[in-house]
């Protein structure tokens, strides 16, 4: 079973944990409807189409209302030390989160606990925190954009918002990035890098680049990194083995995005609708 | 590995990475650190007052440690009392600036304006802001939900509705894009 740690942009959304589906336009927890725009539910909204097509159960999710202010992710992590520990996972991947160090650390120390330690990855936030706090080689995965790429690559900054002008991406300076990400300890084992080329890379370098087909608007929709990772987790869950399912993902989001016919005014939610046809084409050909 | 040295280890990694996420705010004058720091316990912040590090070469002799990334939420808060810190700076590295590097993807209907890790993207003719992406904090979802569909003028601004620094980093999208 697959684990999903996230947040809804609702200050009213109470903490809850469940099996997620995907009904419509919303995710479904515990008779909570949870509109897919971006975010975590596009997240699971993808995690859902990919592991209904690969005859999977349904991601477990553990979802709480943060706006920003950080309220709710603090209570999402006390949660998490207190229950992670009797959840058995295959893959457990936390997403938009409120950066927090100290909570950061406190989680990991609870995955740690854990009886059989689940392929770990990190987007958003919580991969912000896990690179704060020093500790990126803990996690099997990372899904940062060019701009989040540049972030890990500066030891120094603390956010995106303050990666240093000499390190701010420029798409062919990926391959410069990626190493320097890795000189300084600041990525996961493996990283999805997201943007007009998509690069899968690891301590060697990279691995795979899946460019085709492109399609520019992808660029400015909320959410299509989301459903990226979304993706290339429920794969994993699968047992697919992470480079190999970071490639297949890659390819399957973008053609999704191809078959969405894409504007930059479009939303997230006309791209996941094209997922099984675009999962069921990639693993055809092989 | 022993439970001794994992303890050790633990407490080694929580020690050194603990600073990261924290940002340092710097007045003019004492009074306004004191001013800010009832105002933001009293709104139940983690903060400290603190010595200024070396490398921070103006202001009083006296900061507030803050969670950096709550910049938004905590500059509202003071600006709402009439302070306004000179400086704000991460603990780490007290020499880091924000991002000031706008990049622009013109789609011909439509233009996106990337600040940092944040993208907007409005209608040319009519003003709409059509998508916002990027970023990782909870309140970006947040902020698209509450500014997506409605025009550049009507939409309320990040920082009046965000409260961290994706937030402040899609502001400065937001204010280059009403610029143009």
């Amino acid at each position: 079973m697959i684990g999903v740690v996230g947040t809804v942009p609702d200050p009213d959304f109470p903490l809850v944990t469940g099996e997620t589906r995907l009904e419509s336009d919303s995710i479904t927890i515990r008779g909570k409807q949870i509109p897919v725009n971006r975010g975590t539910p596009a997240l699971l909204a993808a995690a859902i189409k990919t592991a209904q097509m690969l005859k999977q159960g349904p991601p477990f999710a553990y979802l709480v209302g943060d706006v920003g202010l950080g309220h709710g992710s603090r209570r999402l992590y006390e949660y998490l030390i207190g229950h992670l520990g009797k959840r058995d996972f295959s893959t457990l991947v936390f997403h938009y989160l409120q950066p927090d160090v100290d909570w950061h650390n406190r989680v990991l120390f609870a995955v740690e606990e854990m009886e059989r330690r689940p392929v770990l990855i990190a987007d958003a936030g919580f991969m912000y925190a896990a690179k704060m706090s020093g500790q990126s080689s803990q996690y099997d995965l990372f899904t940062p954009d060019m701009g989040e790429l540049a972030f890990l690559a500066d030891e120094e900054a603390p956010h995106p918002f303050y990666t240093r002008g000499f390190i701010l991406h420029e798409e062919n300076r990926a391959p410069k990035l990626i190493a320097r990400a890795y000189t300084h300890k600041n990525a996961a084992r493996c990283l999805l890098v997201k943007g007009k080329q998509d690069y899968v890379a690891d301590r060697q370098g990279i691995q795979t680049t899946i460019d085709n087909p492109m399609e520019e608007a992808m660029e400015a929709i909320g959410g299509t990194g989301d459903t990226l990772t979304g993706i290339v987790t429920a794969l994993i869950g699968n047992g697919m083995a992470v480079v190999k399912a970071a490639t297949i993902a890659a390819k399957v989001n973008r053609l999704a995005g191809h078959y969405a016919n894409p504007t930059p005014a479009m939303q997230v939610l006309e791209m996941v609708q094209h997922i099984p046809r675009a999962l069921s084409e990639i693993l055809q050909r092989g | 590995m022993s439970f001794f040295k994992r303890l050790t280890s633990r407490k080694k990694k929580t020690e050194t990475s603990c600073k990261a996420d924290r940002g340092i705010l710097v007045f003019e004058h004492t009074s306004e650190v004191i001013k800010a720091e009832s105002i933001l316990k009293k709104a139940g912040w983690n903060i400290r007052v603190m010595g200024p590090p070396p490398e921070i070469r103006s202001g009083c002799d006296l900061v507030i440690e803050i969670p950096l990334i709550e910049k938004l939420n905590i500059l509202r808060t003071l600006e709402n009392i009439g302070t306004s810190p000179m400086e704000i700076v991460p603990v780490s590295s007290p020499l880091l600036q924000p991002v000031d590097l706008f990049q622009n993807k013109d789609f011909g209907k439509y233009l996106m304006i990337r600040a940092a890790n944040m993208k907007l993207t409005v209608e040319k003719e009519t003003q709409t802001i059509v998508n916002i992406s990027g970023g990782g904090c909870p309140d970006v979802p947040y902020l698209a939900s509450k500014m997506v569909g409605m025009s550049l003028n009507e939409a309320p601004s990040p920082r009046e509705i965000g409260h961290t620094l994706c937030g402040y980093a899609l502001q400065l999208a937001y204010e280059e894009m009403k610029r143009r």
